[in-house]
C-alpha cells in the first residue's frame, strides 16, 4: 500500500493539507504565457520557482519550455527586485529576442511589495525595450488562488494588450482556458468548419506539441501573435470558456472595449460542446454544417451503444472547476454518478455548481473546493468507487484501492498523447468516453469469472 | 536557432568554441560567463581558475534551482519515516512531490511518508498576520493522524521574509509531544545561489537533531556510512547489494532508502564513505571532529570504479577476510560486466558526450563513459564549487561572498564522551605510507582531457551553441534541457532522474547504463528526423512517371 497511512476515519483539519489538488499560481501564468507567439514567460522571484515550474510543464507536455528568472538571492529579497528586472529585461532582449517578455511575480516577489508596473515603466523609460516588442504582466501570489487563478491572471494581462482601432475585425474572440495544445487545435479545427473567424488565446497548440526535425526553435510556429491580441478590441465578442480560467480576461474586453461576452463551460462532453457550438452559431449568424451534426451524432451513438457498461457507475474526480464541471455534467448524462469531488481552487461556486449538476442523480455528492486528495481518498475508502479521474497523482489511490482510473487534468507525467489528442468538441467527447470503457471493460474482463468471460461485449 | 550542423571538434578549438558561446552576451555578463568557462589544462591548480558558486544571471535562462529544492528535495527527500513539512504555499511542496524518484524499501515497519505530499498551504491571512500558529496546528494535525517518530519543518521564500519562526514552533512542538522529534530547516528559495546552499543547511539539521540520537551498538562487522548517495533509480539498493556480499555494514546512507534510526546511529560506524563529495562533505569533516570517524571519498559509479571504492574500504579495515571478500565478489561480478562491455563498446566507441548535472554527479558519469571507450567533450556542474572542479586544495583560496556567508557553519568539537579515534596513530601512518588517502578530493578538471570545456553553471542558451558547434553524439543533463536537447537531433539522457531508468550504481547498474547508452546513441529514431523528400529536394516539381 502506497498510501497505507491514509486513515478512514476523517477528522477535520484547519491547517494541514496533505496531497494537494492544486498547485501555485506562476505555473499557470507561465502556461498561459507560451500561448502567446514569440513570448518568453519570466519569473520575477528566486530561480526555485522558475525552474520547479519548467519542470513540471515539461515533464506534462513533453516539450522544450523556455522561461527566464529575475535570480534572486537575499539581497533582491531585502532591497527588492527592480535591478535584477532591469537587468534581466536588458539580458533577455539581446540574447533570445523575443516579441514579448510575459511577466509573472512569485510569492517572493509580491511579499516584498516590488511594483511591476513601475518596474515595467522604468524599463521602457530607459530604453530596455526595443521598438515593437512587450512587456506584459500579471500578478501571481502564490499564497492566493491556484494554478488556475495564476492561468487566468497572465489571460487577463494578455486581454491587456487589445488597442481597439475603431474598425470591426468581423473576429469572434474565443478564450479557450487551460486544456491541452490538442484541445486548442480542436477549437480551431471546429470553428473553421463553421466559418467563423477567431482569435484563440492563449493557444499552445503549435508550441507544446511541436515536431522533432532536427530543428529547435526557443519561439516555435505557434501562439497568438501580437497583431492577434492587439485586435482583440476590434471583435464582435468574446466567447470565455470557463468561468475560472477565462471568465476575467473576456470581462476586461467588456469593460474596456465593449466587447460583449459570454461565459460558457469548457466545451468537454454532449452538452458543454453543444452550447459551446450553438453560441458560435448565434454569434456569427451561420448555420452549423452536416459535418459537426454528424460528428455529435456518432458521440451520442457510442454513449447508446455503451449505456449499459456506464449506467450507475460511481466516480470520483479530482481537478480544475472548470473541466470537473464540464466532466460532471457528462457523467451524469450518460447517468453516470460522480460522487467524490474535490478541487484545490478555492471557490465557493464551484460546490454550488456541482449541487446544481447533479440534484437530479438522487443522491448527495461529496464535493469540495479547496479540498486536497488526502480527503478523497478517504471519501473513497468509505464509499468505493467504480472510476477515478483525473491527474497523475490519482495512480496511488488507483493502485492502493484497486479501482480503474483514467487520467485527465493537469498534471500527467507519466503518460503520453494529451498533448495530441484532443478531449474537447465531440472528438474529444468519443475519446474520453474511449478512455473510460477501455478501463471499465478491462476491469471486468479482469474481474469476470471464467464462465462469465465472454468474447462479444 | 540554426539546425545543428556537421562540424565536429576537429574544426573547432575549445578556444574558438568558447568565444563563440560568449559572442552575443552584454558586455558585462560575456565577462562574468568567462570566468566560468575554462579550457582544461588537466593539471592541479593551487588556486582555483574557475569561478563557481557564484550568483546566475537574471534574465539567462539557468539549469538550476533553490535552496529549498536541494535541502527537501535532495537530501531530506529520500528519508521514509520522517514526515516532511513545508511551511509556505501550495507550490514549493507540490513540485517536490515524488518528483525525484527517491525509491525506498519501506521495509519490516512499513512506515512511510514519502508518497504523501505535505503543506501549511500558506494563504494571504497568514502572510500577513503571521503563520506561526497555522504550522503549529499543521504540526499537531500531522501528529495525531500518523504519530510519526519525527516531523521536519521546512522554510520556503516569504516565510523568511515575515520572520515565522520555525525553529521556536518547532522545539515547542517536540517538548509538548515528547515522542517525537520536531525541528526545522532555514531553506527559503533565495538562500545562497543554488541548491547546493540547501544540502547545506539540510546536513547542518541533520547532525545537530538526528545524528548521535541513538548510541545502540548495531551488529555486524566493517561499519561504514554511505554519504552522499540519493538512491534514485535504485542505485542505493544496488550498492547494498554488494556491501551485503563483501561483509560491509552500511549503518546509514545519507539518505538514500534512509530511516530516522539510520541518521541517529550513524555515529557509531567506523568509516564514512563520501559519494557525492559536494552535497555533503562537511557532514564527513562534522563526522571526523566530534567523534572520531575518518572519511574517504568513492565513487560507485562505473564497474571500475565500484571495484576499486570497494578495495578502498577493504584496504583501510585492512582484515584479510574482508580484502579476501572484496577480491572474491569482484571477480564474481566483473565477468558480467566485461562481457557486457566487449558486445558494446564496439558501437560505442569514440563517441562524444557532454555532460552537466549535478555537483559531483558529471565526475561519477565520466567514469562509466570512460568503460565505454567514449569521449568526455565538455562536462560541468550545476552547482559545483572550485573544489569540486579543482580538487580540495583549492579549499584555502576560495573567499567567501555575501551569499556563502549566510549559510551557517556548525562549530563542532570533540564529543566528550563518545569521541574515538578509529585508528592509532601508528595505524594511521602505515596507511599513509601505502598511499593511502583519506579526505582527499581531485576533482572533476584532474579527470578531463587536455582541451576540454569545463563550463560552471551552462544556460540553455550556451547548451545549444555548444550542441550546435561541437554536435556531440550524447547530452545529458535534467528535464528542463532533454527536449530543446533533442530538437536539435541529439539523444538526450537525464542524469538527475535517469529518465526513469536505472540502477547505474555498482556492477549490476554499470551494465544497466552501457546498455541503456547503447540504446540511445544507435537508436534509429535519430534518422528519422528528415523526409525522403527533404533529404532529395532536388526531385521536387518533377513526375517521376512521366
Amino acid at each position: 500500500m502506497l498510501l497505507r497511512h491514509t486513515p478512514t476515519e476523517i477528522t477535520e483539519r484547519t491547517a494541514l493539507t496533505i496531497n494537494p489538488a492544486k498547485t501555485c499560481q506562476p505555473i499557470g501564468a507561465m502556461y498561459a504565457a507560451l500561448g502567446i507567439h514569440g513570448c518568453l514567460p519570466h519569473s520575477h522571484g528566486s530561480q526555485g520557482c522558475c525552474a520547479y515550474h519548467r519542470s513540471a510543464l515539461t515533464r506534462h507536455y513533453k516539450e522544450p519550455v523556455s522561461a527566464s528568472t529575475s535570480s534572486f538571492t537575499e539581497g533582491a529579497s531585502v532591497f527588492g527586485g527592480q535591478a535584477n528586472m532591469l537587468q534581466a529585461i536588458n539580458n533577455i532582449f539581446t540574447v533570445y529576442n523575443p516579441e514579448v517578455i510575459a511577466i509573472h511575480t512569485t510569492c517572493l516577489s509580491e511579499t516584498i511589495g516590488d511594483d511591476l508596473p513601475q518596474i515595467k515603466k522604468k524599463a521602457v523609460a530607459e530604453g530596455k525595450v526595443p521598438e515593437g516588442r512587450y512587456l506584459i504582466s500579471a500578478s501571481t501570489p502564490s499564497y492566493a488562488g491556484s494554478h488556475v487563478t495564476g492561468f487566468s491572471n497572465m489571460v487577463k494581462a494578455m486581454a491587456g494588450m487589445a488597442e481597439p482601432t475603431g474598425k470591426k475585425n468581423g473576429k469572434v474572440n474565443i478564450i479557450p482556458g487551460w486544456v491541452e495544445p490538442a484541445d486548442m487545435e480542436e477549437i480551431k479545427r471546429i470553428t473553421g468548419m463553421i466559418g467563423v473567424k477567431t482569435i484563440l488565446f492563449p493557444d499552445t497548440s503549435g508550441v507544446l506539441n511541436g515536431p522533432l526535425s532536427g530543428e529547435y526553435k526557443m519561439f516555435p510556429d505557434g501562439g497568438t501573435t501580437v497583431a492577434e491580441l492587439k485586435s482583440t478590441g476590434d471583435s464582435k465578442g468574446t466567447l470565455a470558456l470557463g468561468e475560472w480560467c477565462s471568465a476575467d480576461a473576456a470581462r476586461e474586453l467588456d469593460k474596456q472595449h465593449k466587447v460583449p461576452c459570454s461565459v460558457l463551460d469548457m466545451p468537454f462532453g454532449l452538452m458543454a460542446t453543444d452550447r459551446f457550438i450553438d453560441a458560435l452559431r448565434t454569434i456569427a449568424g451561420v448555420s452549423i454544417p452536416d459535418v459537426i451534426v454528424n460528428e455529435r451524432g456518432q458521440l451520442v451513438d457510442m454513449i447508446s451503444d455503451m449505456h449499459q457498461y456506464l449506467y450507475g457507475k460511481k466516480v470520483a474526480l479530482v481537478g480544475d472547476p472548470d473541466q470537473l464541471i464540464a466532466m460532471t455534467e457528462f457523467l451524469v448524462s450518460m447517468d453516470m454518478k460522480p460522487i467524490h469531488i474535490v478541487t484545490g481552487t478555492p471557490g465557493k461556486k464551484f460546490e454550488k455548481r456541482i449541487k446544481e449538476l447533479t440534484k437530479e442523480m438522487g443522491r448527495e455528492v461529496n464535493v469540495k473546493a479547496k479540498g486536497d486528495m488526502f480527503l478523497l481518498h478517504q471519501w473513497i475508502k468509505n464509499e468505493p468507487v467504480d472510476l477515478i479521474i483525473g491527474n497523475t497523482y490519482c495512480k496511488y489511490i488507483a493502485r492502493d484501492e484497486d479501482i480503474p482510473y483514467v487520467r485527465w487534468g493537469f498534471p500527467i507525467l507519466d503518460r503520453q498523447g494529451h498533448q495530441y489528442f484532443p478531449t474537447v468538441g465531440y472528438k474529444g467527447g468519443l475519446r474520453l468516453l474511449e478512455k473510460i470503457l477501455g478501463v471499465l471493460l478491462d476491469r471486468k474482463d479482469r474481474d469476470d469469472s471464467e464462465s462469465k468471460f465472454e468474447l462479444v461485449l | 536557432m540554426a539546425t545543428a550542423t556537421k562540424n565536429k571538434l576537429v574544426q573547432w578549438g575549445p578556444a574558438e568554441v568558447k568565444s563563440a558561446l560568449l559572442e552575443k552576451y552584454p558586455p558585462k555578463v560575456g565577462r562574468k560567463r568567462a570566468k566560468q568557462i575554462m579550457i582544461n589544462e588537466a593539471l592541479q591548480n593551487e588556486t582555483p581558475e574557475l569561478t563557481a558558486n557564484v550568483r546566475t544571471i537574471p534574465g539567462i535562462i539557468t539549469m538550476r534551482g533553490c535552496t529549498y529544492a536541494g535541502c527537501k528535495g535532495v537530501i531530506m527527500g529520500p528519508t521514509r519515516d520522517i514526515v516532511n513539512l513545508v511551511h509556505g504555499p501550495i507550490g514549493c511542496s507540490f513540485y517536490a512531490w515524488l518528483t525525484r524518484r527517491n525509491q525506498t524499501d519501506a521495509g519490516p515497519t512499513g512506515e512511510n511518508y514519502m508518497n504523501y505530499c505535505f503543506s501549511t498551504d500558506m494563504q494571504e491571512q497568514d502572510i500577513i498576520f503571521g503563520g506561526e500558529k497555522k504550522l503549529a496546528q499543521a504540526i499537531q494535525e500531522a501528529y495525531d493522524l500518523f504519530h510519526p517518530k519525527s516531523i521536519a519543518v521546512f522554510a520556503t521564500c516569504p516565510v523568511g521574509l515575515i520572520g515565522d519562526d520555525i525553529h521556536t514552533v518547532s522545539k515547542n512542538m517536540k517538548e509538548k509531544f515528547g515522542d517525537c522529534n520536531v525541528y526545522a530547516f532555514s531553506c527559503e528559495g533565495y538562500k545562497g545561489v543554488s541548491q547546493s546552499a540547501g544540502h547545506h543547511i539540510a546536513n547542518n539539521q541533520v547532525f545537530r537533531h538526528l545524528v548521535g540520537q541513538n548510541d545502540e551498538v548495531k551488529p555486524g562487522k566493517y561499519k561504514i556510512n554511505l554519504l552522499g548517495e540519493y538512491n534514485i533509480g535504485g542505485d542505493g539498493f544496488e550498492i547494498d547489494r554488494i556491501f551485503k556480499k563483501c561483509g560491509i555494514t552500511c549503518i546509514s546512507t545519507f539518505s538514500g532508502n534512509s530511516t530516522y534510526d539510520q541518521f541517529a546511529s550513524s555515529h557509531t560506524a567506523d568509516l564514512n564513505a563520501v559519494m557525492c563529495h559536494r552535497s555533503i562533505n562537511y557532514v564527513a569533516d562534522m563526522m571526523e571532529t566530534k567523534y572520531g570517524i575518518p572519511w574517504v571519498k568513492v565513487n560507485f559509479i562505473g564497474a571500475k570504479a565500484t571495484a576499486k571504492s570497494l578495495r578502498k574500504i577493504a584496504e583501510y579495515f585492512g582484515e584479510k577476510e574482508l580484502i579476501d571478500t572484496v577480491e572474491k565478489v569482484i571477480a564474481e561480478e566483473m565477468p558480467g560486466v566485461e562481457a557486457a562491455l566487449a558486445e558494446i563498446t564496439p558501437r560505442t566507441e569514440n563517441k562524444t558526450v557532454m555532460m552537466f548535472v549535478g555537483g559531483s554527479r558529471a565526475h561519477h558519469y565520466k567514469e562509466l563513459f570512460d568503460e565505454l571507450k567514449m569521449k568526455t567533450i565538455s562536462a560541468g556542474y550545476e552547482f559545483g564549487h572550485e573544489d569540486d572542479y579543482e580538487g580540495r586544495q583549492v579549499l584555502p583560496n576560495i573567499k567567501l561572498d555575501a551569499d556563502s556567508r549566510n549559510i551557517e557553519e556548525l562549530e563542532v568539537e570533540p564529543d566528550e564522551t563518545r569521541f574515538k579515534p578509529r585508528k592509532s596513530d601508528k595505524e594511521m601512518k602505515a596507511l599513509d605510507k601505502a598511499g593511502y588517502k583519506f579526505k582527499q578530493y581531485d576533482g572533476l578538471a584532474a579527470d578531463m582531457d587536455k582541451g576540454t570545456l569545463i563550463i560552471d553553471d551552462l544556460n540553455q542558451y550556451e547548451a545549444e551553441k555548444l550542441v550546435e558547434l561541437m554536435k556531440p553524439d550524447l547530452f545529458c543533463a535534467g528535464i528542463k534541457e532533454k527536449y530543446s536537447i533533442q530538437k536539435l537531433g541529439v539523444p538526450m539522457k537525464q542524469l538527475h532522474s535517469y529518465d526513469s531508468g536505472g540502477p547505474y550504481a555498482g556492477f549490476l547498474g554499470a551494465v544497466n547504463f552501457y546498455q541503456e547508452i547503447d540504446r540511445l546513441v544507435n537508436s534509429k529514431v535519430w534518422g528519422y528526423m528528415k523526409a525522403p523528400w527533404q533529404k532529395n529536394p532536388q526531385l521536387s516539381g518533377s513526375f517521376a512517371w512521366e
